[in-house]
């Protein structure tokens, strides 16, 4: 980690200004040499420095030039920050010097690496700043923000603080069988905690997935028979909004079709074309399609011709998208009726009647997904949560595992045999901050109760 | 000239001799005293939770521990019978008389063995190699190997009220220069801290005032080799009793007399977080009402009581305040005072797995000089170290067990990755895999060791294969035999308050529900195999879920120890590695990415630019 880096630190283009950023032991060195004005090996930490940016004694621009020397930094590194004026071409030329001089080009979230490596933030923190660089609104930045203050280790913390008292009883348990001062926890004992413990998993998770939604957007995906109406839908959707309709980078996958912002939360439009393009009926492939794109979406739309009745494979479609969560779009309500919906016993509230071409019914499936999602809530809420998939996962993998301590206690195994899934909770719960270190355990056994000879 | 010399007649040391004489190395055992062979200077148990699964891995693999404690014990007990098979261990009050005399008996009959009184003070090194020890009046023996078993002998301290004064336990002699010879050869020594409460006369014991704590109904052994050699009717029982509020205030009152509260200024040694004295419960758990005690006979022949749990370092007539104002204890008579003690131990890393040290080649060290704590921790280590000495010699891999094959495994690698900060003690919480480590299947796991290097002969290694191939039947036999529903078969299930299964079921089915177990299955039909083999069966029905998924979780780990480290990486080279994980690596010097992962201060994202450097750097190793 020795080598100097450097970086254009703001968005490469339009800009007041632009700032250069540099870290490692050489920073003020090589700033030095390209700088007119102090010498900046003599100025003070945490200082703003004028002057210039000088080649073969040629003015490049007029700067202002932040030291900040180790350890008090985001990389605890030395790190010079250059302030130009904006514009693509003076700043690169800011950086080709400073690469002359010797530094590197940083790799991607390398000032981000670096500060977690030298011990400035935990994983959660990292993976946040890198969040914060690619957050696109306020919510998020806000998000982002909340994981850098620790907000989200904290909670975690909380809930791993709980668990190893629950841990460490039992070890005391099991390694000091005979003293009689130690409560004895017993799976009774137990029940109620793990059911708090779990309540409060679920708590995190849930807002934790709004979280992803603020982050990621919701995806969604339009099913339906072939001129149905999917694309008209998806067109009218997607004019409304041009704004964001094409070249998002970063957040878009190839699927996505486009982008729409209801209430400043996204929809990704999940491509249907494979379906589009199989003949009249919806065949096998079809529906295999269908199955797979239902299974990678937060919202299915799934959309039934008012003038056709309805196929058994529509109906298996139906049973599909129940699993996830779905509205039944009722298109073509401007031709007659043919359709039998009771048929279906599907609650009324999950039912769309619309005309796409006439748009009738968009406001209304708006207003509906504005409600599934509470989407006007995720605007006001403290968003503290975690917000990136490997969280989300791991937090899953805790709730099937609180379903084996469920189990295990049902079945009346030994708390010790309980007792395993329940640290292997802990464990989990500690590499989404990357702190698991069995000698926590240890002191917190030798803290909490009275032993020895 | 002598291949091996064990420092040493401890719990280490015997084992040590014992491996390396009996695989048939010209063995020298040097002890201050050969009395003191085996000695017990603390507490008066072998075994208990987590050490008693040692005890048994020791007999597994062919050492000698489990069949003395077997042959000479008061009392013994399965701990945790009420809880699951993986934290059930077993734990004997030895007989302090009959546990060395029976060890030093055993240790005679071996033909390779030589036992020597004598003060080792310094070690033969030529070139960063140890050719063996230079006694206290500048006698050279020399030897192949050096196995270091020295206790805490070095540059022992008694601490006793305000006084300090230079002896080993039992005012025996300590050793005054080796810890510093140690030091000039290139080690890290540290200083550790013990204690050891007082022994009370037993004729001055009210017993009536105390609850008496009897041994097993039921006949246990240590050994896979020995029937018990006792009778349950004859074992001595232990008490219990507490401290009371007059003894919280004795020692508040005094705390500042305690030689670890103050009486003596220069304390540097770090006692054990387990093994607080009675000070420091009163002190830390100041809302506790009363401590538990725990009254123990020490031997058949004599009338010394130990009171565990009454750890102390206050001057005599304090303790004797102290001792008095204990219910049943108001007239007792105070045998031996309780004490601290200081020693001088070498900081574990600089161990490699074998127990070689990384400094000097050719020099082993095993128990307290490790930082360890207990006589099983000692006894298993000394046993590895005579294995593994004795491979070397034979020009042999060492043998090293690994964290999911045996509490030892768990017990060396803590030591020699983690390091320690206070004496280490096995616990059942260290152990990751303790399911699969169980006290019932030691031999299962390491008897084939035991046999590969030659401590286990072929009568030993030929039960435990029968034992394994009777399993197997009995697992098939049991898919096959079924329970029909019959009205008598009813009756007993009702009798036992069991639910009636709704349908003809196998065996197999049946013993997997929690409340059948293979004992009421035999009011049915008997089940003609031994007790060992029913139990072996019946924990795999079981837990099946359990220890399924502890081999996955197993295989991660085999998966990672597969991964070695080259000895020639030089950390250095690699960029991007945090600071404190360089530091530790460097001290540290993992074998494999297991190991790496293990040692704190070394983070996961430490480990990938690790991985990256050696995929990069070593194209063979991945």
């Amino acid at each position: 980690m020795n080598d100097t880096i450097c970086a254009i630190s703001t968005s490469n283009g339009i800009g007041a200004i632009s700032i250069v950023r540099v870290s490692g032991e050489e920073s003020i060195n090589i700033v030095n040499q390209i700088f007119k004005g102090k010498d900046l090996n003599k100025v003070e930490s945490h200082t703003i420095n004028y002057g210039h940016i000088v080649e073969n004694g040629k003015t490049i621009d007029e700067v202002l030039v932040s030291i900040m020397k180790a350890p008090k930094t985001f990389t605890m590194e030395d790190i010079v920050e250059i302030n130009t004026h904006g514009g693509i071409a003076p700043t690169n030329k800011v950086l080709e010097l400073l690469l002359e001089k010797g530094c590197r080009l940083a790799e991607p979230g390398e000032f981000t690496k670096r500060a977690f490596l030298n011990g400035r933030i935990d994983l959660l923190e990292a993976e946040a700043v890198m969040d914060m660089i690619d957050s696109k609104t306020d919510t998020q930045r806000q998000m982002a923000m909340n994981q850098i203050n620790g907000k989200t280790s904290d909670l975690i913390n909380q809930l791993r603080d709980d668990m190893v008292q629950i841990i460490s009883n039992i070890n005391v348990n099991i390694d000091y069988p005979e003293y009689d001062d130690v409560e004895i926890m017993t799976n009774e004992i137990l029940i109620p905690k793990i059911e708090k413990l779990k309540i409060k998993i679920e708590e995190i998770l849930k807002e934790s997935q709004n979280g992803k939604i603020i982050k990621e957007g919701i995806n969604t995906s339009i099913i339906g028979k072939p001129n149905v109406g999917k694309s008209s839908l998806l067109n009218t959707l997607l004019e409304e909004d041009k704004a964001i309709v094409t070249d998002i980078a970063g957040t878009t996958r190839d699927i996505v079709e486009g982008q729409i912002k209801i209430n400043g939360i996204v929809l990704n439009m999940i491509d249907t074309a494979g379906i589009r393009e199989t003949t009249d009926k919806i065949e096998a492939i079809g529906v295999e399609k269908s199955k797979k794109i239902m299974e990678s979406s937060d919202l299915v739309l799934l959309m039934l011709n008012n003038n056709e009745k309805i196929s058994r494979d529509t109906k298996e479609l139906i049973e599909m998208a129940k699993r996830k969560k779905y509205l039944l779009l009722i298109n073509k309500i401007d031709l007659e009726k043919r359709i039998n919906i009771e048929e279906l016993n599907i609650e009324s509230d999950k039912i769309i009647e619309l005309s796409v071409i006439n748009n009738k019914g968009i406001e209304e499936l708006k207003n509906k997904i504005i409600e599934m999602f509470n989407i006007n809530e995720l605007e006001v809420k403290d968003p503290t949560y975690l917000s990136n998939t490997r969280s989300i996962s791991i937090l899953k993998k805790c709730l099937e595992s609180i379903i084996d301590v469920e189990q295990g206690i049902r079945n009346n195994m030994p708390i010790d045999m309980v007792e395993l899934d329940i640290k292997n909770i802990w464990e989990q719960l500690g590499t989404i901050n990357g702190t698991t270190y069995e000698e926590e355990l240890l002191d917190e056994m030798f803290s909490r109760f009275c032993l020895g000879k | 000239m002598y291949e091996i010399i064990v420092v040493g007649g401890g719990h280490a040391g015997c084992e040590a001799a014992y491996a390396s004489a009996k695989k048939g190395h010209k063995t020298l055992l040097i002890t201050s005293n050969i009395n003191n062979i085996a000695d017990m200077p603390c507490n008066p148990h072998i075994g208990g939770s987590a050490k008693g699964i040692v005890v048994r891995e020791i007999d597994a693999l062919g050492g000698i521990m489990g069949k003395i404690a077997d042959k000479t014990h008061l009392q013994i007990k399965m701990l945790n019978s009420a809880k699951g098979p993986a934290v059930q261990s077993l734990r004997a009050q030895g007989d302090k008389v009959e546990y060395p005399k029976e060890m030093l008996k055993q240790l005679k009959s071996l033909q390779n063995l030589e036992i020597k009184e004598a003060m080792v003070e310094d070690l033969l090194v030529n070139n960063k190699k140890v050719e063996g020890i230079i006694l206290e009046n500048g006698e050279k023996i020399k030897s192949q190997i050096v196995i270091l078993t020295t206790g805490t002998y070095l540059k022992a301290d008694i601490l006793v009220g305000n006084t300090r004064t230079r002896q080993g336990p039992h005012g025996e002699k300590p050793s005054n220069h080796l810890s510093d010879k140690l030091k000039e050869y290139g080690f890290k020594i540290i200083r550790l801290k013990t204690g050891t409460p007082q022994r009370i006369d037993r004729k001055t014991i009210d017993f009536t005032k105390l609850k008496e704590e009897p041994g097993d109904n039921k006949y246990l052994t240590f050994s896979f080799d020995l029937k018990p050699q006792y009778k349950i009717e004859e074992q001595l029982p232990c008490h219990l009793t507490y401290t009371t509020q007059e003894t919280h205030q004795i020692i508040i009152d005094n705390l500042k007399k305690s030689s670890m509260y103050g009486a003596l200024d220069d304390i540097e040694g770090i006692g054990p977080r387990y093994c607080p004295s009675i000070e420091d419960k009163v002190v830390r758990f100041k809302d506790k009402e009363r401590h538990q005690l725990f009254v123990e006979p020490e031997s058949r022949y004599y009338d010394d009581m130990y009171l565990q749990g009454f750890s102390t370092s206050m001057p005599r007539e304090i303790q004797e305040k102290m001792v008095h104002s204990l219910p049943g204890f108001e007239k007792a008579k105070i045998l031996k005072y309780g004490y601290a003690i200081e020693y001088d131990a070498i900081y574990p890393t600089q161990l490699n797995k074998s127990l070689e040290t990384k400094e000097l080649e050719n020099l082993f060290t095993a128990g307290q000089i490790n930082g360890t704590s207990g006589y099983e921790e000692a006894a298993c280590q000394g046993l590895m170290a005579g294995i593994n000495a004795s491979l070397k010699l034979e020009n042999k891999e060492p043998l090293i067990l690994k964290r999911n094959e045996a509490y030892i495994g768990v017990l060396i690698d803590d030591l020699i990755t983690k390091g320690i900060r206070d004496p280490y003690r096995l616990l059942t919480s260290r152990a990751e895999f303790r399911l699969l480590l169980r006290s019932d299947n030691a031999d299962q796991r390491l008897r084939k060791y035991g046999y590969e290097i030659g401590l286990i002969n072929e009568d030993q290694i030929s039960n435990l294969k029968r034992k394994e191939t009777e399993i197997k039947e009995l697992l098939k036999e049991l898919e096959i035999r079924k329970l029909k529903i019959t009205d008598s078969v009813e009756k007993k299930f009702n009798e036992y308050s069991i639910q009636i299964p709704t349908s003809t079921m196998t065996y197999y089915q049946l013993l997997k529900r929690p409340e059948i177990t293979m004992d009421f299955l035999e009011n049915f039909e008997s089940i003609p195999y031994s007790d060992e083999v029913k139990e072996q069966v019946e924990i795999y029905l079981k837990y099946e879920g359990y220890i399924k998924k502890a081999y996955k979780e197993a295989g991660k780990l085999i998966k990672l120890e597969k991964k070695q480290i080259p000895t020639d990486i030089d950390y250095d080279k690699i960029k991007n590695i945090a600071s404190e994980a360089r530091q530790k690596l460097k001290e540290v010097r993992p074998t494999t990415i297991a190991q790496a992962i293990r040692i704190s201060g070394v983070n996961p994202s430490d480990i990938s630019i690790l991985s990256v450097y050696l995929k990069k750097e070593y194209p063979k190793y991945e």
